[in-house]
């Protein structure tokens, strides 16, 4: 069990050891390695030059500020201001700017593009993707399908006030029932292929026949007679090939039986009107705006 | 009379847990309580049919049971934590991973925590218990202190950590990183770590050895920091006894002062000063050669244990915290640099004269890449609390690429030089089965720390760098979901490495058992003796 037999080989020049051994390990004496030591002594120096220089030791009633007058939310606050001071004058353009007016001024244009985008970036990308191609339930802001108005005061309006939330009373509102407490079986599975057939998909021609009736009768208020939705009301196209939810039986099925509804946050109070202006912008210019 | 004793006691531990199951709030608590009542009642059972037997008392002989039990728990725990690791890795290169059928338990929230408790508690834990428990024998020349007290230490460690993991998998966790376990887990370890405490101090204060070797004391500092480190971190107050929940007693940034001076001391006492005292036994032991610097050894000791306790605030730069704080922490992290590299020169310096054993000894070159891995991170980690340089690396990868360089590389790979050295001596063999076949396990793992570790460097920075890129005009350039998609290929190297690094785990289990099972038995060794 002890290895107290196998001694730690001793070579030829070894220095002296300290005369212990435990389980057959000894140690040098070794003076410690001078580079070792003299590093650990810049440390210390540096260490408390440092101390000096910025904000560290904590006395009674605050702390010692340090000579270079440093703080962090200081650098920061800095930081925020130098950028703010340079964008001052574009910035106020920005926000007293009347936003059809806003293309037809290159360097207005140009800067709420940017400035857009990082908005976009940091508060509407997590639902409306980084590259503002939606998802499902979030709509594809590149194309020009819009729910509520592709003009850029409409996209103003939306953005300002948000969908279907109840935090402004401003908000854009309306509210498709839940058809599975209105309609029976058979008739949202006819309405169903009735809005396969009028969107160009694969359908049951019988069924959509005895739809097209449900649909005038349920659908057609807000979905319009022909089905090209209704902008007031945020009410959907139903002939194109864009689908929020998707165009799928089974998922158009669950959509009448339960309705939808998406809902948008407020930014009127989270964003500045220049941020929002810019925004805007940079949504209209996308590909779809109006 | 003890005997007695301990009937009642278990009884009535089995009984209070039969209580608490009716009587639990979520399905945790439950889970747990009826583990303790069929532990409790176990050992009730086996504790009544043994009563009263004659016992035989071993003396002058090692207590080596326990540190082969703690051997096989570290291999143990060392594949499951790497799993996991492996697996949560290839999670975040693909999201399907956290399969819809086992949303709750098996997504990556919930074993993140598990991987990082098998690894840190419950493999490198093991290791520090099998290690110390044999390295205080040797170096004291006496058995360990207090019966079958180390055995209470060892069961008592590894049902904490089945509670531990039990519970995140059920949603039990107080979200503190590496200190998640809830407040009845929380004393139980108290328990057992008193009792660690009074088996090592016991042993250390009835040795045969007129001096404390060096890697006693890096242990016993190790022991009683983690023991304070625990016991202020987990301050919390119950919401139910019984209940899960409890709510902590410290709120908003001096809980967060508290949590990291914790988790970084986490590091500091149980990852650097704990394997530490391994490298100062297995190292020279492995060389045959002679430490090389005592004085060198005193006085990183000392740096290294009173700089540590006071670096915890560099977790927290750019936060609430108030910048003097985050100034001091920097401060004692950089000073903290030479003391950590103490240690790498005594290990790296204790093989001149044995350097030619590189070549044909695959155990010492496992150490020594460990001590290297060690040296690095223990410079990586000071530049990257410079406030500075922590502005790009914080939140980023490269924290995490840091952590398991040090992880991977230093406490990894000299517990598996120690398991190496370890086995054949405890099971009495000639020899390792094979020694190519640690050959095998020492490059696929340290190919695997490099393709961890490089990947995380370039993720790290080039995510740091992105997320703070700005346009001309201030704005930013990129948006989250950009900086997580440029990622992806280097989450899958460092998935791969991760496989590498579990192979080379599992190989080395299988060589380890090979080598218990098939090596041949070593001539009849001379019982334990003092050393003169």
């Amino acid at each position: 069990m002890s290895d107290k037999s196998k001694q730690s080989n001793r070579q030829k020049g070894d220095p002296e050891t300290t005369g212990h051994s435990w389980d057959g390990i000894e140690e040098f004496n070794n003076p410690l390695p001078r580079w070792w030591l003299w590093t650990f002594y810049a440390c210390i120096i540096w260490g408390v030059l440092y101390t000096i220089a910025y904000p560290a030791w904590p006395l009674l009633k605050e702390a010692t500020p340090g000579i270079l007058g440093f703080s962090t939310r200081g650098e920061v606050a800095a930081d925020i201001a130098a950028v703010e001071a340079a964008n001052a004058d574009i910035e106020a353009r920005l926000a007293a700017a009347d936003l059809t007016a806003i293309s037809d001024d290159p360097a207005l244009s140009s800067y709420a593009t940017n400035a857009g985008a990082a908005v976009f970036r940091t508060w509407c990308a997590q639902c409306h993707g980084s590259g503002a191609a939606g998802a499902k339930g979030y709509p594809n802001l590149l194309d020009d399908d819009w729910l509520w108005g592709g003009s850029i005061e409409d996209i103003h309006t939306t953005i300002s006030h948000g969908i279907r939330n109840e935090t402004d009373l401003d908000a854009r509102w309306s509210q498709m029932p839940a058809f599975g407490e209105i309609l029976a079986p058979e008739e949202i599975t006819s309405v169903v292929q009735y809005v396969r057939s009028i969107s160009g998909q694969d359908h049951d021609a019988g069924l959509a026949g005895q739809g097209q009736q449900v649909f005038m009768d349920n659908c057609a208020a807000c979905h319009g007679d022909d089905g090209t939705g209704d902008r007031f009301q945020g009410a959907p196209n139903l002939t194109d090939a864009i689908w929020l939810y998707g165009g799928d039986v089974e998922t158009l099925t669950a959509t009448v039986t339960n309705a939808r509804f998406g809902v948008m946050p407020s930014w009127a109070d989270r964003l500045s009107a220049a941020e929002i202006a810019a925004v805007a912008s940079y949504v209209h210019q996308l590909g779809g705006g109006e | 009379m003890w005997d007695y004793a301990k009937i009642a006691a278990l009884g009535l531990v089995a009984l209070a847990a039969a209580i608490a199951a009716n009587f639990a709030r979520d399905l945790a608590y439950q889970v747990h309580a009826i583990i303790i009542l069929l532990v409790a009642g176990g050992l009730f059972i086996w504790q009544v049919r043994r009563t009263d037997e004659p016992k035989a008392i071993p003396a002058g002989e090692y207590m080596d049971d326990v540190v082969r039990a703690g051997v096989i728990a570290t291999a143990f725990w060392g594949v499951v934590g790497f799993a996991a690791g492996t697996f949560i890795a290839f999670q975040l290169a693909f999201p399907q991973l956290n399969f819809e059928w086992a949303q709750g338990y098996m997504n990556f929230g919930k074993l993140r925590p598990l991987h990082t408790s098998a690894v840190i508690f419950a493999f490198g834990g093991n290791a520090l218990l099998a290690t110390s428990f044999y390295i205080v024998q040797r170096t004291s020349a006496v058995r360990l202190w207090g019966g079958n007290l180390a055995w209470f230490v060892f069961w008592g460690y590894n049902l904490f950590i089945v509670l531990a993991a039990t519970g995140y998998l059920l949603g039990a966790t107080q979200s503190k990183e590496y200190a998640e376990p809830e407040w009845y887990v929380d004393l139980w370890l108290t328990i057992v770590w008193v009792a660690y405490l009074l088996v090592f101090l016991g042993t250390i204060m009835t040795r045969k050895e007129k001096h404390i070797y060096v890697a006693n004391w890096f242990f016993l500092s190790f022991i009683v920091t983690i023991a304070m480190l625990h016991v202020v971190n987990n301050l919390v107050i119950p919401v139910s006894i019984f209940g899960a929940r409890s709510v902590q007693v410290m709120a908003g940034v001096q809980d967060a002062m508290t949590q990291w001076w914790y988790g970084h001391n986490a590091v500091g006492f149980f990852l650097t000063a704990g394997f530490l005292g391994m490298m100062y036994y297995f190292v020279p032991k492995q060389a045959e050669r002679p430490i090389f610097s005592y004085k060198l050894s005193i006085v990183h000791f000392w740096a290294l244990i009173f700089l540590y306790i006071w670096a915890g605030p560099h977790h927290l730069h750019y936060t609430a915290l108030p910048d003097w704080a985050s100034t001091l922490g920097m401060v004692f992290s950089v000073v903290l640099w030479m003391p950590s590299w103490g240690g790498m020169i005594n290990g790296l310096m204790t093989l001149s004269g044995a350097w030619d054993k590189l070549r044909t000894d695959p155990i010492i070159r496992m150490m020594v890449v460990s001590i290297g891995f060690y040296g690095m991170s223990t410079f990586e980690g000071p530049m990257m609390s410079i406030r500075a340089v922590n502005s790009l690396s914080h939140y980023t990868d490269w924290t995490i690429g840091h952590v398991h360089s040090g992880a991977l590389g230093w406490n990894g790979m000299i517990t598996f030089g120690a398991l190496y050295f370890l086995v054949p001596k405890l099971w009495n063999r000639e020899r390792l089965y094979s020694l190519s076949a640690v050959s095998w396990h020492f490059w696929l793992a340290t190919i695997g720390i490099v393709l961890y570790a490089s990947s995380m460097w370039v993720t790290g920075i080039m995510e740091g760098l992105m997320w703070r890129e700005v346009d001309a005009n201030g704005f930013l350039v990129n948006s989250f979901a950009d900086t997580v998609a440029a990622k992806f290929p280097m989450y899958v190297v460092r998935g791969l490495g991760g496989v590498l690094f579990l192979s080379g785990a599992i190989i080395m289990c299988v060589n380890l058992w090979l080598t218990v099972t098939r090596g041949t038995a070593k001539q009849a060794a001379p019982l334990a003796q003092p050393a003169e």
